[in-house]
Formats: structure tokens, C-alpha cells, sequence
């Protein structure tokens, strides 16, 4: 009964989709008042419909209901309830509903946030939302309805994935998709900027804090997944360069030269086109991302099966809402002049510099996923592009990109005036030559050659991001959240570009065949192989080995690594055993039984690979900071007792 | 030409790529499996409902045959049953039944009811010989030909279409008795 309440709650939510969709857009184009007041009831009632269903689908997971087909396939008697109610998004139905909810919660969100704006401005926001919900809604119960029943209920399910019985996987679907689906927001205010025919200054501050929370939530996402990869799956990387790693990072890399982007639009009245087919873009990223890992196009690790009609159907909803918007966009952006001009040293031009390098970089990452794909489409041999095509080229844009952030933080708006702050870039040039070389060749002597120039260009971000804040301390100047936020991402970018390099030269990896009592060194680390002991969990056995860490011969840490099996589904998971440093990351993980109590052992030292996470950490808090800055609650709150058509305040 | 009419452009080429890669991208139920082309594992298990008799794969060598993975605490098993009898009455070829970790009475009380579509059923009450096969979770539907090579794993429910196009497909190549 409680299923098919939630089943009923989303035909429902579909309609008012549908409801919201048209009284948002046609409302204001035919500017009719009481088409547009509809728009928001529709949104709070989609949103508790939603939330409905999504709570009768977690009641049939807790109540262990294995008469709904998607609990039977994603649960077990024996799952333990936190996976129980994570095995939502264990699968594709489910993580198509949380898809939805999302997106219900940030349009909730943003119809709470817009009673400021502009009537028509709001609602065609608020409608194209609409529409995306709805194609969306149509697809979950068209080809993926969570709620199906088999008759008779089967006794017992076929458990949650093991690799998805993890913490940092159970919650890592949600935070990436709040990132996926946030960049939804921009794009509703580009396609409702579009169907305005007018793009100014405001717009630009009232799209800006919703793009950088978005960003935000992916930067986090991508961290989450990229961690979990490292300790679970027991290869012991951060980075693969997988598909539905790139599916990610993409609309990471064009959401970031979106806010670049945005910041000149806001300024400078600058990029208007441009930054309207950057929130286009990241949007239609988001949605390949979902279509990549939801269809089946490429099979990989960690994308479930699927058939062609699910693909068939996004492939029909992405023309539908990407070509729509590309038509739009061709039709009106000529009308969206950009006003100022500016010098090739400004602040601008930087920023202009930034959305390249950061647009050339997602065009490599998309290239080398979708490769594969279209030489399957057009019967070429399949090939797969391996790590290669990304580890050569990737660096050759990024690390110019990096040079130029840390020239572009001392430019001016307009006017560059770098020679104003020359000063300030070769103190910080000169710092980060003596403390990057030294750390290189001091602490880890030395490597390839890329990280010598990878480690002195991020500690040069670092220094430079410093040196305004710094200033403005000194001259008791305020620090608004804008500028805190802006400064730790960047901190957070010359951190990530300092592990990356490091960790690329100096971790040492052995795989080696070892038994009880054995040694194998690592530098002036060295791993014991102490036991093996057999393990039993709540739905899986296993072995779990107990290896000590020695330094210099004394012990210094004991580390277990497992190696695991559920019995449902019958696989095998490795849980690496990790000592984590200041510095470094000691890790093991155990491969395959050798028999005679030998097993294969892979045993690593990363050095700085904490720090790849903590940056995005960084960048994310910053990005946090940023759009909850005064100016844009202040825009909220100025204009909270101002109803109607009111217009921003030009602060 | 108007210039903000690239991205557009751009985008309809893609499409048209990803169109080709869903409608001919091969069916997603065909998992890889490391025994694709190679010798079937072997296996000794009792018989459902015979328990003095034993079915030894090699018994099996000779024709192709169908290994079906299935227990009755499966829902999708339950799912393809009736597709299975309707497939075991053509008698293209002989169906192997696998009762995965299951109870014996239930299988044969599932099998009474729903009808029996096996030429034999063993009994695989470890699990061990569906290990040795790579199986990922019932049911799972594998084609062995005459020389005991596996030559297709099918995953997830069996339907007449993938029947047809993956199984009786292979028959002509698989070393008709």
C-alpha cells in the first residue's frame, strides 16, 4: 500500500511539473498574473510529493518490503538499516528518484529565494526548472519506476552492491548530484535570461551564489568518489581517469569557468554570450554525466546495466533541453551586447585567459571518454583511450592555467595595472621558487620534471591568494565572505596542483608475494606481515590481515587491511589498510591467496595525497563562503519588503 | 554564417553519434565474462528430486546445452520461469538448471507449480559451482557448445528476444548433435 502511495505521489508531482512548467513560461510571456502565481505552489507541492515518494520507497527498505522488485534487487534481511536506507540510490530507478528530489530542493530553494526578483524573471526560472522536472518525472515512471511489485513477495532480496556498502559511497551519490543538478539553477536563469532578451548586471549577482553552491556540492562529490576509489577498491590511486570520474569532472571544469565567467558579467557587464553558454554547458554536462553512467554508452566499473530504451529516452530529453536551449541561444544571444572594452593585462582579460585553458580542459577530458564511443558509432575498431591521452595533455593546459592564476589575482579590473602590483608578483614568484625548489629537492630529491614546475606554481598560488587579504587586514579593511571564499579556493587549487605533482613523483608502490613474519621495505618504511585472521561482518566473511608499519626498524603503526565477501552477491571487496601522516599516506591492501598462507600484497607510500582531498575540501568551503557573502543575502533583505517588479539596488 | 549558431551545430552532430552508440551498443546484459571462449568449469553435483544420482558436467559433453542459474528466493527468476517453459517446449536444445543456494522442497514445490522446463536440475547447495562459473546473482543464463566452451553468459531475466537473437543464434555454430 505505502509503494503505491508513493507511485500515486509521483504522478501526481509529474503533473504539477507539467503545471509548472507552462504557467512558468507561457505565464510570462503572456505576462498574465494569475498564470504566474500558480508557479509556486506548484513547486511546494512537487516538492512534498517527492518527498512522499521518496519516503515510502525508504519505508519499503526499512520494513524489508521484498515485494517491491527494487528492494528485492538492492536489499537483504541481513543489511544493515544505514545501507538499507542508502540502497535508495543503489541502483538506477532509485538514483533517478533522488535525481528528482534534488532537483525539487533546489527549486524550492530558489522559489523561496526569488520573491525578489522580477516577476516574469522568476517565473520562467521557476518554469524551465519546471520543465526539466518534468522530463525527468516522465522518464522515472515511463522506463525506471522504483515502485514495481513482484507477486509473490520472494523471501529474502538480492542485497545492495557491495561496492556501494561503503560510508563514503552511500553518501557520495547524493552530494554529487546536489552539484549535478544545482547547475540546473544557472541554467534555468540562462534559458529565462534568453527568453527575457535581457541580460544585466543583477541577473549575473542573482545566478552567481547558486552556481558557486553547486560547485561547491560537485567539488565535494568528485573528492568523495575519488577517496573512496582510493581505499576501497584497493589500487590505490585518487584518479583514474574512468568515465564516470570524467562524467563528473567535466561539469566541474566548465561550472568553474562558469563562475569566472560570471564574476566579469556581474563587474564588468562583459562575456554576456559567452557566460550564457557556459551555464548551458555545464547543465548539458551534468545531464551527460547521468546519461554516460545511466545508459549503459560505456561500460565501467561502477555504471549499472540498463537497457537501450532508458537510453534512447535521455538521449531524446537531452536533445529536447540542451538542443532547445542551443536554439535559443543562437536565436537571442546576438541581442545580448557586451558593453566595455578592456586591456589584455585587466582582470578580465585573465578571466577570459581562465575560461579557455578551463574549457580546453574539459574538451580533453571529453574527448578522451567519449573517444570510445565514437568510433563504436561509426564502426571503427573499439579502442579505449588509456590514462595516457589525459596525463600528457591534461598538464600542458592546466599548468599554464595555474601560471596565469597566480600572475591574474594581482590584476585590476579594466585597467590591468599589474605593474602597480609587480612588486607583489615577484615576492611571491621569489618565495615560491626558494620554497618549492627546497621542498623538492630537500625533503624528496629528485623526480620527473613536471613536479619541480607543478610544486613552485602552486605554493606561487598560495602566496599569491595571501597577499590581498593581507593587505586588507593590514589596512583594517573589511573581509567580506567573498573574498575569504575566493582566497581559500584558490589556496585550495595551489594545494591540490602541490600533491598532485608531489604525490605523481615520489610514491613508491610494490606488489609482492608475502607470508606471516615476512618484511618488505619501502624506502625507510617497512611493512611486517604479522597474521591473517578469518573476519565475519554482518552480511559478509572474510580475512583480515594485521601488518606493522615499521620506521627505521621500529614500529610505528598497525594497519588491517580486508579483503572481504558478501555472501549475497557472492564478490569480493578489498578495504585497504591506510596509516595516514602528516605527510604521507602509508598503504596496504591485499590481492589474491598464494595458498600456503602467502598472499600478494600491495604495499604503497603516497606522500601529500591527503592533501589532493583537503583541497577539494578548500575549495569547496570557499565556494561555500563566497556565495553566502552579505552582498547577496543583503540583495535578499533589501529587497524583502519591496513586492512585484521591483529591480536590484545597484550596490 | 551566424556564429552562435556553432554550439547548436556541434551539438546535433553529437547527438546524432550518441544515437548511433545507444541503438547499436552491444546489449548491456552481456557482462563480460573471463570464460567467454574457454573450457566450461567442471562440476559433480547431486541431482534435484534424485538424491542417489549424481550429474557430472562431462555427461553433458557432446551437444551444446544451457546452464540456467536459479533459486526460488529470486524474483527475477520467478520473472523468466514462464519464458523458460515456453522456450523448453521448442527443444532446440537441453536446459541445465542450477538451483543456486536454495532449499530442495522449495525447488521442486517452485517447479511443480510453475511448471519444469529442465532437462535436469543439480543441485548447487555451496554455491561453488556457480563461483567457478563467475556468477554475479540469479539468474544468469550461459551457453556452452558441443566442444564445453562457454560461448555467451547472459545476466539478468531470460526473455524470448534474447533468446532468439544470443541463443538460438549460436546453435548453427555450436555443434548440432
Amino acid at each position: 500500500m505505502i509503494p503505491e502511495l508513493g507511485h500515486f505521489a509521483l504522478i501526481l508531482a509529474l503533473l504539477l511539473a507539467g503545471a509548472q512548467a507552462f504557467f512558468g513560461i507561457a505565464g510570462a510571456a503572456r505576462g498574465d498574473a494569475r498564470w504566474q502565481a500558480a508557479v509556486r505552489p506548484a513547486v511546494a507541492g512537487q516538492f512534498v510529493l517527492i518527498s512522499t515518494a521518496i519516503g515510502a520507497l525508504v519505508y519499503a527498505f526499512v520494513s524489508f518490503d521484498f515485494s517491491v522488485a527494487y528492494v528485492e534487487n538492492n536489499s537483504n534481511s541481513a543489511l544493515p538499516t544505514f545501507y538499507r536506507v542508502a540502497a535508495l540510490w543503489g541502483a538506477h530507478e532509485g538514483s533517478l528518484l533522488l535525481w528528482v528530489w534534488i532537483l525539487s530542493l533546489w527549486t524550492l530553494a530558489v522559489a523561496m529565494a526569488s520573491r525578489n526578483l522580477p516577476v516574469t524573471l522568476a517565473s520562467r526560472v521557476l518554469g524551465v526548472l519546471g520543465f526539466v522536472s518534468f522530463g525527468f518525472l516522465i522518464f522515472t515512471l515511463a522506463t525506471s519506476n522504483p515502485f514495481e511489485r513482484i507477486l509473490p513477495a520472494p523471501a529474502d532480496g538480492r542485497d545492495l552492491n557491495p561496492v556501494l556498502q561503503d560510508p563514503a559511497l552511500a553518501i557520495h551519490p547524493p552530494i554529487l548530484y546536489t552539484g549535478y543538478v544545482g547547475f540546473a539553477v544557472a541554467f534555468a536563469f540562462a534559458c529565462a535570461a534568453m527568453l527575457e532578451g535581457k541580460l544585466d548586471a543583477s541577473w549575473a549577482r542573482w545566478t552567481r551564489p547558486w552556481t558557486t553552491a553547486a560547485w561547491s556540492f560537485l567539488s565535494v562529490g568528485i573528492a568523495l568518489g575519488s577517496w573512496w576509489a582510493y581505499y576501497e577498491l584497493g589500487w590505490g590511486g585518487y584518479w583514474f581517469w574512468d568515465p564516470v570520474e570524467n562524467a563528473s569532472f567535466m561539469p566541474w571544469l566548465v561550472g568553474t569557468a562558469l563562475i569566472h565567467s560570471l564574476a566579469a558579467t556581474e563587474k564588468r557587464g562583459l562575456f554576456k554570450s559567452w557566460t550564457l553558454l557556459l551555464a548551458i554547458l555545464a547543465f548539458s554536462l551534468s545531464l551527460l554525466g547521468t546519461f554516460l553512467v545511466r545508459s549503459g554508452v560505456l561500460v565501467l566499473v561502477h555504471s549499472f546495466a540498463a537497457d537501450p530504451t532508458r537510453g534512447l529516452f535521455i538521449l531524446g530529453f537531452l536533445i529536447i533541453v540542451i538542443g532547445g536551449a542551443l536554439t535559443l541561444y543562437a536565436w537571442r544571444a546576438p541581442l545580448l551586447k557586451s558593453q566595455a572594452g578592456f586591456e589584455g593585462t585587466a582582470r578580465e582579460a585573465f578571466l577570459l585567459y581562465n575560461n579557455i585553458f578551463l574549457v580546453l580542459a574539459a574538451l580533453i577530458v571529453f574527448i578522451g571518454t567519449l573517444a570510445p564511443l565514437i568510433n563504436d558509432a561509426l564502426g571503427l575498431p573499439s579502442i579505449s583511450v588509456g590514462g595516457q591521452w589525459f596525463t600528457r595533455l591534461f598538464p600542458l593546459v592546466i599548468l599554464p592555467l595555474v601560471a596565469l592564476v597566480a600572475i591574474g589575482i594581482h590584476a585590476g579590473w579594466k585597467r590591468g595595472q599589474l605593474s602597480v602590483n609587480r612588486h607583489r608578483i615577484i615576492i611571491g614568484l621569489g618565495i615560491a621558487l626558494v620554497v618549492g625548489l627546497s621542498v623538492v629537492f630537500g625533503a624528496y630529491g629528485p623526480g620527473k620534471w613536471l613536479t619541480p614546475v607543478g610544486v613552485v606554481l602552486g605554493v606561487w598560488i598560495i602566496v599569491s591568494s595571501l597577499f590581498d587579504p593581507i593587505d586588507r587586514l593590514r589596512r583594517k579593511l573589511s573581509l567580506p565572505r567573498a573574498i575569504i571564499g575566493m582566497t581559500l579556493a584558490h589556496i585550495g587549487l595551489g594545494v591540490c596542483v602541490v600533491a598532485i605533482s608531489t604525490v605523481e613523483s615520489y610514491t613508491i608502490e610494490r606488489d609482492v608475494p608475502i607470508g606471516v613474519g615476512e618484511t618488505v621495505a619501502l624506502g625507510r618504511y617497512a611493512y611486517r606481515f604479522e597474521s591473517i585472521q578469518p573476519v565475519e561482518g554482518p552480511n559478509y566473511d572474510g580475512v583480515r590481515g594485521e601488518v606493522t608499519v615499521l620506521r627505521d626498524g621500529q614500529p610505528i603503526a598497525i594497519m588491517h587491511p580486508e579483503k572481504r565477501n558478501y555472501w549475497v552477491q557472492r564478490s569480493t571487496m578489498t578495504e585497504a589498510g591506510i596509516h595516514s601522516r602528516w605527510n604521507m599516506n602509508l598503504f596496504a591492501a591485499l590481492g589474491e591467496d598464494l595458498g600456503g598462507g602467502r598472499w600478494s600484497l600491495r604495499a604503497q607510500i603516497r606522500p601529500l595525497i591527503d592533501y589532493v582531498w583537503l583541497a577539494a575540501g578548500l575549495m569547496a568551503l570557499g565556494g561555500m563562503l563566497a556565495a553566502s557573502d552579505r552582498r547577496y543575502r543583503a540583495l535578499a533583505a533589501a529587497q524583502a519588503g519591496v513586492t512585484g517588479t521591483a529591480q536590484a539596488p545597484a550596490t | 554564417m551566424n556564429r552562435f549558431l556553432i554550439p547548436a551545430g556541434v551539438f546535433v552532430a553529437l547527438a546524432g553519434i550518441l544515437y548511433v552508440g545507444v541503438v547499436h551498443s552491444p546489449n548491456k546484459s552481456t557482462m563480460q565474462s573471463a570464460l567467454l571462449g574457454k573450457a566450461a568449469p567442471k562440476f559433480s553435483l547431486p541431482v534435484l528430486g534424485e538424491p542417489s544420482r549424481t550429474l557430472n558436467s562431462t555427461e553433458l559433453a557432446g551437444r551444446p546445452w544451457v546452464l540456467n542459474v536459479w533459486a526460488t528466493w529470486c524474483g527475477a527468476c520467478r520473472e523468466e520461469h514462464a519464458a523458460l517453459v515456453d522456450i523448453a517446449r521448442a527443444q532446440q536444445v537441453p536446459i541445465v538448471g542450477l538451483d543456486w543456494r536454495d532449499e530442495d522442497d522449495a525447488a521442486q514445490q517452485w517447479l511443480a507449480e510453475l511448471g519444469n522446463p529442465y532437462a535436469v536440475v543439480a543441485v548447487d547447495r555451496e554455491g561453488r559451482t556457480a563461483i567457478n562459473f563467475g556468477v554475479y546473482g540469479a539468474p544468469e543464463t550461459f551457453f556452452i557448445d558441443a566442444g564445453g566452451h562457454v560461448q555467451y553468459r547472459h545476466v539478468g531475466a531470460m526473455t524470448p528476444e534474447v533468446w532468439q537473437r544470443e541463443f538460438v543464434a549460436r546453435l548453427p555454430r555450436a555443434g548440432l548433435p
